[in-house]
């Protein structure tokens, strides 16, 4: 059993009135894939919020490495779920920004900064600016920008949404690659089923709101995955059929 | 049909104008106004090159008069945008020095620039200091408020991304805040300088014995339209000059807002 990377003890979180979070408790291993599904507005970024300290919870708590999470300490990446490159960077220096406030090495930051361009396919389009780019390549410089810190703790909200399935399937398999080579720990959110089965070793399904954890489903299937396999159309199947409420 | 276009534009804006000097000379001509009263386009050009050197009858040449008022605004919107800026910017961001400043400039805010005279006279007399302060009055609003708005606007979203890459306030307030500002702050900058311009009129009311709004004063008082017109113009022109500056600086500092 590896060690816990995050423990999430009787989470609740309210807005005003509105219970999204009600009494959550899971724990993510270290070096794990986990993803999570959920309705629309059942609070899965909020739980991603809570995670990093954007915003305080209502009750219970959220622990990183057994501690509040620091971003100052803590090697995190967060792709947020709205478009977020830097306007006023170009493609490059999108992706130098984590890399430099965590103040990398120089030659540390023009390595990963080459590595991630290639990665996402945008080595032309280094010196442009994000709005001379379509949305979906304005989402690729921020995974770029996120892969490059190689985090230990990578946080990705709902990142693939906007792409077309050949982007999607190809930086589906990147970010298994990278969390391979980087044994960090991964929390997906998505709401594409064959995607969360793809790319977790666990599935955390959650229920409308108030949230609560309804599932934890653990997928053992070998990578890389055939979506064609009939294994993997039974757990694809069978998470649907937990949620077809929906 | 790119450069089509443009030059329609241009042959557009120059038929404009010229079609208002057509009927600002016609006027004249066809004795709708007296020329004693309206001094026609023609009198103007001639007094204007007469008055790049001759300093009568208001005492000094028009390049004197400009670089006297130029001095004047100059000194009077640069101090407004060294300390509104930078105030505003600063108020926008962080929370205790909105609160500590806000009430003030609250009610500083909509005390109209002119309403500020007497009390500049009382306290500065009415030298170069006065005059320019007036101009700072007048510049500083524009330059704090937008300044101010432009910072706060900045998204969530992306002082988001360096707060969970472990960035301090320092570093989101000079790498987040402040070029997501600058668009706003130049906006701010450009009003700024207009005013600080149509101020200078006023500021130099105040005594003084150069300057352009000192040449529109005497031509009114000797009663020469054509000298208040060839100063209003040079001021329109001046104006006009300078925006288009601060604009080639806003493509070298923030060159991300016109490339598409
Ligand atoms: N800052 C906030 N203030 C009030 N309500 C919020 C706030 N953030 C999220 N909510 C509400 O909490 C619920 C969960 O939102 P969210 O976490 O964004 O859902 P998801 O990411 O699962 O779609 C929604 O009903 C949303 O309206
Ligand atoms: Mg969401």
């Amino acid at each position: 059993m590896p060690e816990d990377k995050v423990i999430v003890n009787n989470l609740t979180k309210k807005f005003g009135d509105l219970l999204v979070l009600d009494d959550v408790s899971f724990t993510i291993g270290k070096g794990e894939f986990v993803c999570l599904v959920g309705p629309t507005g059942c609070g899965k970024t909020t739980f991603l919020n809570l995670l990093v300290k954007l915003i305080e919870p209502t009750a219970g708590e959220i622990l990183i490495d057994g501690e509040p999470a620091d971003p100052k300490r803590h090697s995190l990446s967060f792709v947020f779920q709205e478009p977020s490159a830097f306007p006023w960077l170009t493609v490059e220096d999108n992706i130098k920004f984590n890399l430099r406030i965590k103040k990398f090495p120089k030659n540390v930051i023009e390595e990963r900064t080459e590595q991630m361009l290639k990665l996402v396919g945008l080595t032309q389009q280094r010196k442009l600016y994000p709005h001379q780019l379509s949305v979906s390549a304005e989402q690729r410089i921020v995974i770029a920008r996120s892969f490059a810190m190689f985090p230990d703790l990578l946080l990705m909200d709902e990142p693939y949404g906007q792409m077309d399935i050949k982007l999607r399937y190809y930086l589906e398999d990147e970010v298994l690659r990278i969390w391979r080579e980087t044994g960090s720990t991964v929390i997906f959110i998505t709401h594409n089923i064959e995607e969360a089965v793809y790319l977790s070793q666990r599935c955390l399904v959650m229920s409308s709101k108030p949230t609560t954890v309804k599932t934890i489903r653990t997928i053992d299937l070998p990578y890389p995955r055939n979506v064609a396999d009939p294994a993997f159309i039974s757990i694809r199947q069978e998470i649907t059929d937990m949620i077809k409420w929906w | 049909m790119k450069k089509n276009k443009k030059l329609k534009r241009l042959v557009l804006g120059f038929l404009g104008i010229a079609v208002f000097l057509g009927i600002w000379q016609l006027a004249g001509t066809l004795g709708w106004v007296s020329t004693k009263i309206l001094a026609s386009p023609t009198d103007v050009v001639a007094t204007f090159i007469d008055k790049l050197t001759n300093p009568k009858p208001d005492g000094s040449t028009l390049p004197q008069h400009i670089w006297a008022s130029l001095k004047l605004a100059l000194i009077g919107f640069g101090a407004a945008c060294v300390i509104g800026i930078p105030l505003g910017l600063t108020m926008g961001f962080f929370k205790g020095m909105d609160h500590f400043f806000n009430p003030l400039f609250e009610i500083i805010r909509p005390i109209p620039p002119l309403a500020w005279i007497p009390v500049i006279l009382l306290i500065l007399g009415i030298g170069t200091t006065a005059k320019a302060f007036i101009i700072f009055v007048a510049a500083f609003v524009p330059c704090l408020l937008n300044s101010y708005v432009g910072i706060k606007r900045t998204r969530t979203t992306l002082i988001n991304v360096a707060k969970t890459s472990g960035a301090t306030d320092m570093q989101i307030f000079f790498k987040v805040g402040l070029p997501s500002a600058l668009p706003m702050v130049f906006t701010g900058v450009k009003v700024s300088l207009g005013t600080s311009w149509a101020t200078l009129v006023a500021a130099e009311m105040l005594s003084s014995s150069v300057g352009l709004g000192y040449m529109i004063q005497r031509g009114r008082t000797i009663v020469r339209s054509d000298i208040i017109i060839v100063g209003m113009l040079t001021i329109g022109v001046i104006g006009a000059i300078l925006v288009f500056l601060l604009s080639l600086l806003e493509k070298k500092i923030a060159p991300w807002r016109n490339k598409k």
